[in-house]
């Protein structure tokens, strides 16, 4: 019986059960991630000032209650790995890429399920090695997420990089491992199990996020690993990979020659680029997907947007230099990567402007998951619009490791990921757990995440045109950065009303889980496929072999269930439109 | 009426981000400029703010619209757009998209980008080498004779000689060291070759619109003009360690004379 139970649930080899640990343990690690910002808004906000209840906490980052550099930056650096590596890839790109491909292109399970369950436990360990390393000699890694050498490379250039980064780069290679073997399996899963009539044309475009951004991560992912590695030989067997000679570094000279600091940010960007278009593709696709499940007619501009997508993931492999304009790369290259990386507006312009047409004529239904998907458009616009200051090689002389990129990125692999995935998991609870979520509470929980989310990272962009640089442990040293103690307060307010409105999703989650109502097989009304099963679906998810007739929009239309047809619907009983 | 009374809220919530927004931003939030170069960035600045300003209020409040349209609506309006009005949507706002991109790049910012790092020094610029360490600017001039001597690392004590200077070379006899400290004269251009001696720091200049990174291994130089003087705060920002926040220089404009006295002071008190 408990060995029933462990196979179910914990070993298990089913893509569903997989996705719903990847899911929670990604929801967990979110949950120190907005812990490590509270911190980090906490001594933003008020930089003097004694959190005593903090000092009992954390008796060593913060003795007496005001934060040390030390801590601060190892807060930092984890904030961002962690929410970027772990929550985000977590939740959305393994979590709903598990749960949701096998479903929507109609098949019993991924391609190679044991792979898949390999991937899951390799990437849990990834998750708590990181979080031990909070607790080595010199504290958890120190260099930022970037782990620009030699600041990484060299131990006594800064306390985390003692054993903290060591394990930074250990945990960092398993993800790796994890998620190269997730990504081969969506990206098989997707070439070999499709149901019979599922053209690529007919896949909806979560399907097509997901394998695109899977083939990216599998491109990308190499290089850095081999950058981990080397990193890890400069740190421990004396190689000089990314050290050149004459560094000395708290008094002493070292015995390095030869290497190039310029050569990890190379390597980690051409990764680094890519891996943010990772996250964010899938959380356009689900968002367009959950569109017209609430606007009650077909999406705009379908096959466009699947070449949009195409597009902007061939390009984010060529443009990992907009991160280095002033690093001393060669400017000319510096010109290359400015007009290069510019292209990529045109494609990401259309995808946003087929979601808004999207709504066109539409009979709109502003339910929890709605909302959220639609507020993605909005913060995609707005993170987008960042990225032409910063695409930009001559405004970035400004603005590059300002606030002004802090604003930018977090409304983009912040804000944009973050509502997809609020709408995802309202969207899919009803499938995943067969119950409800609490409208009211989800509505509320809504207005609670985008206010104040928007203000925060907008707000962060006028520091950065102020000249806030980041990774700042306070803003009190310099006589210009004065005036930006209000707007600092202002956002560390925001940054606590933000995380404390999570409180609502958090409990409607947990009690939902147990006590929501019943969800019928199909309570929006959708098209696809995980649409037709049984919710939660069972082993194996389709009763039947499901025989695809159609495209994935056929809302709309007039049928014996309403106003819409899912994608099994034969022609010769609902004529196919697109 | 629920339902159109909770889509016209939502609406209100994008069209006040937009309107906010932009009314926020349209603020000056730059430092006050200083240098020559600065206009030409500040221009580049000045037509993303203004062009994407646009783009913003309009994207919202179409946004808003169609939320607000579509709560009133009981029965959908046109199903499906034709395949034509789909692509020439795209051609026409893709174009448009690449044209301001684009445009503003090849229009403004490249011929600043180029000017800026292609400009030959002028004889009379003054020249200073900035070694970045953890936490400070070590600042050299190359004295009477107009050359710097001769560096080692292995000379480098951090008490004594934190730049390694070699003392048996004639050139360096001369040679002038500040720390966190630069002065130059108003009315030259000003030259920097940057150097770093542990980790990456990157030497910013906020009101001169100055930044660059300054990589161990390697010697990155900086030309620039100021345009007023007075003295001006010198930003580390590139995370170097734990004083990173708090790694200040001066970096100030003064007169021909003062800028003698001064250079001639530091070489007193050495
Ligand atoms: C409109 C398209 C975009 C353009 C032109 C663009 C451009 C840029 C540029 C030039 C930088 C480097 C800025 C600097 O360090 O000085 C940057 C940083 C960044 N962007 Fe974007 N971006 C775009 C979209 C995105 C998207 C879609 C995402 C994520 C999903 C994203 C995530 C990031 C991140 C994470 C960073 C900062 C990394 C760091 O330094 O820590 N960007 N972007
Ligand atoms: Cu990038
Ligand atoms: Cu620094």
């Amino acid at each position: 019986m408990t060995n029933g139970f462990v196979r179910r649930y914990i070993f298990s080899t089913d893509h569903k059960i997989i996705g719903i640990q990847y899911i929670l343990t990604g929801l967990i690690m979110a949950i120190v991630g907005a812990w490590l910002a509270v911190l980090i808004r906490l001594q933003l906000g008020w930089p003097e000032h004694q959190w005593v209840f903090l000092s009992r906490l954390l008796p060593k980052g913060m003795p007496s209650g005001v934060m040390t550099p030390e801590f601060y930056l190892a807060v930092v650096t984890m904030h961002g790995t962690i929410m970027v590596f772990f929550f985000i890839s977590y939740v959305l790109v393994s979590g709903f890429g598990n749960y949701l491909v096998p479903l929507q292109v109609g098949a019993r399970d991924m391609a190679f399920p044991f792979l898949n369950m390999l991937s899951y436990w390799i990437a849990l360990l990834s998750a708590v090695v990181m979080v031990l390393s909070f607790f080595v000699e010199g504290g958890a890694a120190a260099a930022g997420w970037t782990a620009y050498p030699p600041l990484s490379a060299v131990a006594s250039a800064v306390p985390g990089s003692q054993m903290g980064q060591t394990l930074w780069i250990l945990s960092m290679a398993l993800f790796i491992a994890s998620f190269t073997m997730s990504g081969l399996n969506i990206v098989a899963t997707v070439f070999s199990t499709r149901a019979p009539g599922l053209s690529m044309m007919r896949l909806p475009l979560t399907v097509w996020s997901f394998f695109i951004a899977s083939i990216l991560g599998l491109l990308a992912f190499p290089p850095l690993t081999a950058g981990a590695v080397m990193l890890l030989f400069d740190r421990h067997f004396g190689t000089s990979f990314f050290l050149p000679s004459g560094l000395v570094v708290a008094g002493k000279l070292l015995p390095n020659t030869g290497g190039s600091p310029l050569l990890w940010q190379h390597l980690f960007w051409f990764l680094g680029h890519p891996e943010v278009y990772v996250l964010i593709l899938p959380a356009l696709g689900i968002a367009f997907d959950i569109l017209p499940a609430f606007t009650r007619k077909p999406v705009f501009g379908y096959r466009i947007s699947v070449w949009c997508l195409v597009a902007v993931g061939c390009l984010s492999m060529i443009v990992w230099g907009h991160h280095m304009f002033v690093s001393g790369m060669s400017p000319f290259t510096g010109e290359y990567f400015s007009l290069v990386t510019l292209t990529i507006t045109v494609p990401m312009t259309i995808f946003g402007v087929n979601m808004l047409a999207s709504l066109w004529g539409a009979k709109l239904e502003l339910r929890t998951p709605m909302l959220f998907a639609l507020s993605v458009i909005a913060m995609f616009g707005s993170g987008g619009f960042g990225g032409l200051f910063l695409g930009n090689a001559t405004a970035d002389m400004q603005l590059h490791d300002t606030y002004f990129v802090v604003g930018h990125f977090h409304m983009m692999i912040g804000g944009v990921t973050l509502l997809a995935t609020f709408a995802a998991i309202y969207f899919w609870f009803p499938k995943m757990f067969g119950r409800t979520m609490n409208e009211t509470l989800g509505r509320l929980h809504f207005w609670f995440t985008f206010g104040p989310f928007f203000v925060i990272f907008f707000m962060q962009h006028f520091l950065g045109l102020q000249g806030a640089p980041r990774r700042y442990y306070a803003f009190t040293a310099f006589d210009y950065l004065r005036d930006t103690r209000g707007q600092n307060l202002a956002i560390s307010i925001a940054a606590l009303l933000l995380v404390s409105g999570q409180l609502l999703f958090l409990v409607n989650f947990v009690w939902s889980l147990f006590g929501g109502l019943a969800a019928k097989a199909n309570p929006w009304q959708a098209t696809t496929l995980e649409w037709t099963t049984a919710s939660p679906p069972p082993h194996g998810n389709f009763e039947t072999q499901p025989v695809v007739e159609r495209w994935a929009y056929e809302y709309g239309v007039q049928t014996t269930d309403g106003d819409f047809a899912v994608q099994t619907v034969p022609a010769r009983n609902v004529p196919v439109t697109a | 009426m629920r339902r159109s009374l909770e889509t016209a809220l939502a609406a209100a919530l994008f069209a006040v981000v937009g309107i906010g927004g932009v009314v926020y931003g349209a603020r000056s939030w730059m430092p006050p400029l200083a240098s020559r170069h600065g206009a030409g960035i500040d221009a580049m600045l000045l037509y993303l703010l203004v062009t994407v300003g646009g783009l913003f209020l309009t994207g919202y409040l179409a946004l808003a619209y169609l939320i607000w349209r579509g709560g009133r609506r009981d029965r959908i309006g046109t199903r499906l757009a034709s395949h034509k009005t789909e692509v020439v949507l795209s051609v026409v706002l893709g174009l448009g998209m690449a044209v301001i991109a684009e445009g503003g790049v090849l229009g403004i910012g490249m011929p600043v980008w180029t000017e800026y790092f292609d400009a030959a020094p002028p004889a009379d610029a003054t020249v200073i080498e900035v070694t970045a360490q953890q936490f400070m600017w070590n600042v050299r001039y190359p004295g009477a004779d107009g050359r710097f001597g001769r560096t080692a690392p292995q000379l480098v004590d951090e008490t004594t000689n934190p730049l390694g200077l070699d003392r048996s070379d004639p050139a360096a006899t001369d040679d002038i060291v500040t720390i966190n400290e630069i002065a130059v004269p108003f009315g030259r251009a000003v030259r920097i070759r940057l150097h770093a001696k542990d980790v990456i720091h990157s030497f910013f200049l906020p009101h001169f619109r100055v930044k660059q990174d300054a990589v161990p291994g390697m010697t990155p130089e900086m030309v620039f003009f100021p345009t007023s003087t007075g003295s001006f705060e010198l930003a580390c920002a590139e995370l170097c360690g734990l004083a990173h926040y708090r790694m200040r220089g001066f970096f100030n404009v003064v007169s021909e004379t003062q800028f003698r006295a001064w250079l001639s002071t530091q070489a007193a008190t050495r």
